[in-house]
């Protein structure tokens, strides 16, 4: 007996051991990696489910929509789900394929993720997002789909809101577009990623860019708790999703319409012109009534996926880069309507306003002969008939005296340079700071700007003045000698800011730049108080329910440094522009009683192309509330093709034929009314 | 027929109730806790099982507790019985115990999750004859090595033989099935019984050497089914195939680990209404206590599981009588190797092996099996307190 009993002793020792062991191990299971057990429990046991914002509407400035919501039916696919199966989903993807009448190809194509050598039809969002591929589904093919999910594992079905653009082709660079939101922006900003689903949206350019944070609201979140066959148990936490903000714009869809009509029109006009621009400014705000650019495009191709061949299109250079905006992107010699900002020049250099300039066809600067259009003497003028009748020859020799005060050659300490200095006050040279991604800031040279041009080229001009252009010769031996001197002189002499060159800014010509919405900005500060403001197209951001109203004003930049008295001066000289002067031809007929316009044609050189049309205008010419800047890249002379384009819009926004977009003339006052269920009173 | 020739008998309830009645001295704090584990395994059963379908959210759970009440009602049986009643009917007990397991690899038997162990008795009730098997080998074991060799203290070879003889039998037969589980409890019983019994120390060395070499053998010839190797794999590396073998110890870990400190309160362990641990009322209940009622709960579970064996421990060695003395070591040894197999595989300390935790998992047969052991120990416990 007592063997068994000492046995037993040991078996006691043996039993106390091992629940010693079993609880030092709950201690370390439970206590000390309990959190991280919880955290593995909750991935487990819940699924996020993101549900989606409904994306602020783009209005403009009466309420109409530029960018809305429309609800489609959309039917995405889960990438992951279908990868695990053992077919990797093909056999999903037929039966969906048949369901929607596509064929499988084209279905992988467009599940298949985007890479450097994965061309569209591609996915550039997340992988772990459902990849919509379907946005035109009837409800009953999205029945068919949801009533037998066992043979559709991975595919759904729901309801979306589509972005959809009543404009059609209109402002397309301007309104922008949305894309999925990629792997990459979502680990990059780490702010985003709180308020992004995977199958977010995105915006990419234009306002839906800039205003994406404001549009975009944010997504709710609903935790459902799953079992372990992934069957929906109840819900553990849920946020509602909070729309996004209504942005409403300066812009009136009536002038926009307008300005796209006049556009098509003045290309049809141009046999060579490639591309065209025009800008609306509200003069008293700064905001912009409307924006448009040619070749353009329908901005509906980016939902739900852009195929291959609209996407190349969109890149191409044949078609003319339909993505981008001349009005911000575009940047052209201005021509004669730099004019004004070279009389501003002239007048604070203390040329008098009033006084009397000679006006030969012909003028010598530093030996090179600098002609007239056309080389014809218009005799002795004042300013206001020199800018009527766009005579050069003044401004080529106030800009030759100027240059020749700076020291010429050899320039004084602290040269004046009158022109490019009143030119960058004019604005010019640098981006307005339209709210609009990726504008470009023009160019406006100087003798600064020579000296850093020559350091960032030397080494390359001095490279090709011994080497030539040989590329060049064979085709054309004459152009190839002349580039060939003039890597030489740039090699040598590069930094020297020549005569001729500052004769040919001051008629806008030359190595001078800038965008159309740049001058559209300098002509409305010229005919308005002379403030310089950064245009705007947002005017306000309200909350989804109109309570909340953020109101964005157009800041000033900058002050013309001319007086009233100059900027008056020179606005009664260019309202004759269209009576009498170089626009006349294309406003014949126009009813300047109803309303006068006041304008400057431009018309610029460009080397191997037809010439730049441009007409930079104002309306009424008394107290102008419009500014309507037109180019024509390749449209000819500013009074061929731009003026009759600016004439076209402004019957629009007066009703001169038909209804007038703006009834009045003036641009919407009120912010358009917002009730609490969102509707909006127009 | 005259009054004399019948024998007076005084009626069951007095018998029962009497001051010299049994029922005072069963060893009470063996008594309470089992009852405390029963009642703790209702719940554990209760919250892991209302779930399964709308409308009879409590349909397992009265089945347990109606297993319960059969239990207890064993147990009373058995704590009645006398050790020579038992040494007697031994062999007949384990006799039919082996009839029952022989039934199961008749067409009697019947497969219920993957485990061909169940003879159907129809209105969803079944009997696991290998549960049964478990106190019917410790008292046919205990039978045969309860008298020593003559003048010594150690078992007499031909009763080792026997011994030996009669554990294969019936772990072949439960080899048969296949339940590995329950063989390797069969296994440790014997040796235990073996032991007590005082076999020596070199015979011990060697029994090791042979259950060694026994596991090898299984292993090298193949005897494992795949999926039994897989567990064992999985137990070693579980992260290798966390959705296939794996998936049970992730998971079971994953269940017990969230319980943290204080558990996440009856019926709202996230992972237990989730059913994300497999067979979370019989072999896995032990995670719902580690879920909902935290480590303060499970260590409950387990010191409770702690005091039964102990109880039992002591009431074997206050024994005076030998074959009492191993029967309960045996009993003592079956509980204790399922409570930490059971326990250490929920907590990844043991590969995953079909063993419920006695007294706490569902299971009629295995209830009633352990019950019956209860009520063995406790008619130990009441012969040996000198009144």
């Amino acid at each position: 007996m007592n063997r068994v009993r000492a046995r037993l002793v040991v078996l006691q020792f043996l039993v106390l051991t091992l629940l010693t062991v079993l609880t030092v191990r709950l201690w370390q299971v439970q206590v000390v990696r309990g959190p991280h057990f919880v955290v593995a429990a909750t991935e487990t046991r819940t699924r996020d489910v993101i549900v989606p914002a409904v994306r602020g509407p783009i209005l403009d400035a009466s309420g109409r929509p530029l960018v809305r919501n429309r609800t489609a039916l959309v039917v995405s696919v889960d990438r992951a789900e279908l990868e695990r199966m053992p077919d990797g989903g093909m056999a999903v993807l037929k039966r969906l394929g048949a369901v929607l009448g596509r064929p499988v190809k084209e279905l992988r194509e467009r599940i298949r993720p985007c890479g450097p050598h994965v061309t569209r039809p591609c996915w550039p969002g997340s992988l772990y997002s459902p990849i919509p591929i379907d946005d035109k589904v009837s409800p009953r093919e999205a029945l068919q789909i949801l009533e037998r999910q066992e043979d559709f594992p991975g595919v759904n079905a729901e309801v979306q809101a589509v972005r959809e653009y009543p404009l059609g082709t209109g402002a397309s660079q301007t309104l922008g577009y949305l894309q999925p939101v990629t792997e990459e922006e979502l680990k990059k900003r780490s702010k985003l990623k709180a308020n992004f689903s995977g199958v977010d949206l995105v915006g990419r350019d234009g306002l839906e860019y800039v205003y994406d944070e404001a549009l975009r609201g944010s997504p709710g979140l609903r935790r459902v708790q799953v079992d372990r066959m992934g069957k929906v148990l109840g819900v553990e936490r849920q946020t509602s999703p909070v729309p996004g903000d209504i942005l409403i714009t300066n812009m009136d869809a009536n002038v926009q319409r307008v300005v796209d009509r006049a556009l098509a029109t003045a290309m049809k006009n141009a046999p060579r012109a490639d591309g065209a621009a025009a800008v609306v400014l509200d003069v008293k705000t700064g905001g912009v009534i409307a924006i448009g650019s040619v070749p353009t495009y329908d901005p509906k191709v980016w939902a739900g996926g852009i195929s291959e061949k609209d996407y190349q299109h969109l890149l191409s250079e044949k078609a003319g880069l339909p993505l981008v905006s001349r009005a911000t992107h575009g940047q052209y010699a201005p021509g004669s309507t730099f004019k004004v900002s070279s009389v501003s020049a002239m007048i604070r250099d203390g040329y008098p306003l009033k006084g009397k300039y000679d006006c030969p066809g012909v003028y010598d600067v530093a030996g090179t002969a600098f002609h007239n259009f056309h080389g014809i003497g218009l005799g002795v003028l004042d300013l206001h008939m020199a800018l009527v009748k766009s005579c050069d020859t003044i401004f080529y020799k106030a800009a030759y005296e100027m240059w020749k005060r700076d020291g010429g050659l050899k320039p004084v300490p602290r040269p004046k340079e009158p022109m490019t200095a009143t030119a960058k006050a004019f604005g010019f040279g640098r981006k307005t700071g339209i709210d609009l991604p990726g504008e470009v800031p023009g160019r406006i040279p100087g003798r600064a700007w020579k000296k850093e041009m020559w350091a960032a080229t030397r080494h390359t001009s001095c490279a090709r003045a011994k080497t030539g252009y040989p590329e060049v010769e064979k085709k054309n031996p004459g152009r190839a000698a002349y580039l060939k001197r003039l890597a030489n002189e740039n090699c040598l002499e590069g930094f020297e800011w020549k005569a001729a060159e500052a004769a040919n800014l001051s008629i806008g010509q030359g190595d001078v730049l800038v965008t159309p919405l740049q001058l559209a900005a300098a002509y409305a500060a010229l005919v308005g108080d002379g403030r310089l403001r950064s245009p705007r197209i947002a005017k306000a951001v309200v909350s989804p329910d109109g309570t909340h109203v953020r109101e964005i004003k157009a800041p000033v930049t900058g002050r013309l440094p001319v007086t009233k008295e100059t900027r008056d001066y020179i606005r009664r000289a260019l309202s004759e522009v269209t009576s009498d002067g170089t626009a006349a031809g294309a406003f014949g007929g126009f009813p300047m009683n109803v309303v006068k316009i006041g304008g400057k044609t431009g018309t610029a050189e460009v080397y191997g192309k037809e010439d730049t049309s441009w007409f930079a205008s104002f309306a009424p010419a008394e107290d102008p509330r419009f500014v309507v800047v037109v180019t024509v890249s390749q449209g000819g002379q500013g009074a061929m093709a731009a003026a009759p384009a600016a004439r076209e819009i402004y019957e629009g926004i007066y009703g001169i034929k038909g209804t007038a977009a703006l009834p009045g003339g003036k641009p919407a006052g009120r912010l358009p009314k917002i009730r609490r269920d969102g509707t909006v009173v127009q | 027929m005259s009054q004399a020739l019948v024998p007076r008998s005084r009626s069951l309830v007095r018998r029962a109730m009497g001051a010299r009645s049994p029922v005072w001295r069963v060893d009470g704090v063996l008594l309470v806790a089992v009852m405390a584990l029963s009642v703790i395994g209702t719940l554990l059963v209760w919250s892991s099982t209302r779930t399964w379908a709308a409308g009879a959210p409590t349909g397992m759970v009265m089945k347990h507790v109606l297993n319960l009440a059969i239990g207890w009602v064993l147990c009373g049986i058995a704590a009645l019985a006398d050790r020579r009643t038992l040494r007697i009917y031994a062999p007949a007990v384990y006799g039919v115990s082996l009839l029952g397991l022989l039934a199961v690899i008749t067409p009697l038997g019947s497969t219920i999750n993957g485990s061909h162990s169940w003879i159907l008795l129809g209105g969803g009730f079944a009997v696991q004859p290998s549960e049964l098997a478990k106190p019917a080998l410790i008292l046919m074991l205990c039978a045969l090595l309860a008298e020593p060799a003559r003048g010594t203290d150690r078992p007499r070879t031909l009763d080792l033989v026997l011994c030996a003889a009669a554990a294969a039998i019936a772990m072949g037969l439960v080899m048969l099935q296949p339940d590995f589980g329950t063989t390797m409890v069969l296994a440790v019983i014997t040796g235990a019984i073996m032991i007590f019994a005082g076999l020596r120390k070199r015979y011990i060395a060697a029994l090791g050497a042979l259950a060694g070499a026994g596991a090898a053998a299984v292993w090298l010839l193949g005897l494992l089914k795949p999926y039994q190797i897989a567990r064992f794999t999985a137990f070693i590396n579980p992260a290798n195939d966390p959705r296939g073998a794996g998936y049970n110890s992730t998971q079971s870990l994953i269940a017990i680990g969230s319980g943290e400190l204080f558990g996440k309160g009856l019926f709202h362990g996230g992972q237990t209404t989730g059913r994300f641990v497999p067979e979370q009322h019989t072999d896995f209940i032990f995670t719902v206590a580690g879920e909902e009622f935290g480590f303060l709960g499970a260590v409950t579970v387990v010191a409770l599981l702690g005091v039964v064996l102990l109880r039992g421990l002591r009431i074997a060695r206050r024994s005076e009588d030998r074959f009492s003395a191993m029967v309960v070591g045996g009993i003592v040894c079956w509980f204790a190797f399922q409570t930490f197999v059971n326990v250490g595989m929920t907590i990844g300390i043991m590969p995953i092996t079909g063993v419920p935790l006695p007294f706490v998992s569902y299971g009629g047969t295995a209830t009633f099996a352990n019950m019956i052991a209860l009520g063995l120990i406790q008619a130990v416990h009441i012969r040996e307190r000198p009144f």
